[in-house]
């Protein structure tokens, strides 16, 4: 197989991961990339989704926000930001990535916070409890597993689209597909990709877990029941990102 | 030559390079259209191929519960798979062509539309199929005649959501070299960050998506002629 061989050999070859510039430098660089970009997204979209979401107010610009999200290409968003007086490099990398993260976060705690029986919030404040009692011992307990969900989504989209960054001048593991199409080098070009795509799998893996171990009540024990769960198939929900 | 460049070392800084610039669509009409064309014909390709796959692996999936878990399962993982790296696993088997984009996108489509598929034909109730084939309507025709219709809703979301993010999508082609009017959006990158060629690419995707999926929309009350009578 063209390339699948070489690909082997490049990973298997210490000096490709701890070289300058190497894989390992790259990993980094792709994840404190996409750390930043995931943590700016949420202390920016967090709060305004459970002030809209705990009013029940601003549905419709919220739907609409996260519909029009999906039609803009990241890799426009990834250019235009790096051709702004900001300059290209990680600093507009991050800025772009950070922006295509909102509407996964903020929709979905919208979603979990809107959601949040009226009945249940009556009780609380019916017990004496006052607004920010409410909102963070009963509503974000009620709405962490959605607000995980957009948390995961964000993260998995950004971690992916962070490879597009190389395109433009950015940093990141993207840089060892396009040095390898650069330099026709299809083992070069085939590792980057197997390490992009196993990064974003493992993502995905990792904030799974994390969500199962914070949701409070019968969810966390769902792993051990996988095999009782019925397979229903989970409509796309408009919330979610594009796999860029 | 090389001292005249200290304070501004770009060239960007010293030529004017305004973000709209209607002179440089009119211009470059035929290019513009040239990649708009190819834009389209991908998208249109990618989402009727993932359609004509998904639909009977839908069908296959309702059957049984395994088969059903491993389309979801499988289809979650492909989902998940950045399109930059999706490209550049295909590229050795197709090489710098459009075909690379084209099977990218179409497994980016068939695994949105096969979860939409699958949940419109789950939320046909069983008593509707039952009286159907109490009635004596076979396989075949309780799938066009009751199924399809009562389904029609899901698909079409679906489609609609595979559409647009297969224009989005579309532009990441640019690592092959055929990436629509990514082409525009990486060319104006290149042409020393040529701002009204970047803007003419992401504005002109941004608004096909929106095209498209108003003519989806449209297609969709075409179809449905009983939901719109019930509203009205």
């Amino acid at each position: 197989m063209t390339g699948f061989g070489d690909a082997i050999a490049y990973l298997n070859d210490p000096l490709n991961w701890t070289r300058r510039s190497g894989i390992l430098e790259l990993l980094g660089e792709h994840l404190a990339i996409s750390a930043v970009a995931v943590l700016a997204a949420f202390v920016l979209a967090f709060p305004v989704g459970v002030a809209l979401g705990s009013a029940g107010r601003g549905g419709g610009a919220v739907v609409v926000l996260s519909n029009v999200s999906r039609a803009v290409p990241t890799l426009a968003l990834l250019t235009l930001f790096a051709v702004s007086p900001i300059g290209f490099g990680n600093r507009a990398t991050t800025i772009a990535l950070a922006v295509f993260a909102i509407p996964p976060i903020l929709t979905n705690t919208y979603v979990g916070f809107r959601g949040v029986d009226a009945d249940v919030r009556e009780a609380a404040r019916g017990m004496g409890m006052t607004r920010r009692q409410v909102i963070t011992r009963v509503e974000l307990p009620l709405a962490l597993p959605l607000v995980m969900t957009g948390l995961r989504t964000a993260a998995v989209q950004v971690v992916a689209t962070a490879g597009l960054a190389a395109l433009v001048g950015g940093g990141g593991l993207g840089r060892i597909v396009n040095l390898g199409f650069g330099q026709q080098d299809y083992g070069q070009i085939i590792a980057g990709a197997i390490l992009i795509a196993a990064l974003a799998l493992l993502t995905e893996l990792a904030l799974v877990l994390l969500s199962r171990v914070l949701t409070p009540g019968p969810g966390r024990a769902a792993l051990l029941r996988l095999r009782d769960r019925t397979v229903a198939g989970q409509p796309e929900p408009t919330a979610s990102g594009v796999p860029l | 030559m090389l001292s005249a460049g200290v304070d501004a070392v770009l060239a960007v800084d010293e030529a004017p390079n305004p973000w709209f610039d209607g002179s440089y669509v009119a211009d470059n009409w035929d290019t513009i259209m040239g990649y708009l064309g190819e834009h389209v014909r991908l998208t249109i390709g990618a989402v009727l191929i993932g359609t004509a796959i998904a639909l009977p692996l839908a069908l296959l999936a309702r059957r049984s519960r395994l088969l059903g878990g491993a389309v979801l399962g499988l289809s979650t993982i492909v989902y998940t798979i950045p399109s930059l790296a999706m490209f550049a696993l295909i590229f050795p088997f197709t090489g710098l062509s459009a075909t690379t984009v084209l099977v990218g996108l179409t497994a980016y489509s068939l695994v949105i539309l096969v979860r939409n598929f699958l949940v419109g034909l789950q939320g046909v109730p069983a008593d509707v199929q039952e009286a159907a084939r109490g009635m004596g309507y076979g396989a075949v025709r309780r799938f066009w005649q009751i199924e399809l219709p009562l389904a029609l809703p899901a698909f079409m979301a679906g489609l609609r959501i595979a559409t647009v993010s297969t224009v989005a999508l579309t532009t990441v082609g640019v690592l092959v070299g055929h990436g629509g009017l990514g082409q525009l959006i990486t060319g104006g990158f290149n042409a020393n960050f040529y701002r009204a060629e970047i803007v003419t690419g992401a504005v002109g995707c941004v608004l096909l998506a929106l095209v498209a999926d108003v003519v989806l929309a449209g297609v969709e009350r075409l179809l449905t002629p009983w939901a719109r009578a019930g509203r009205a």
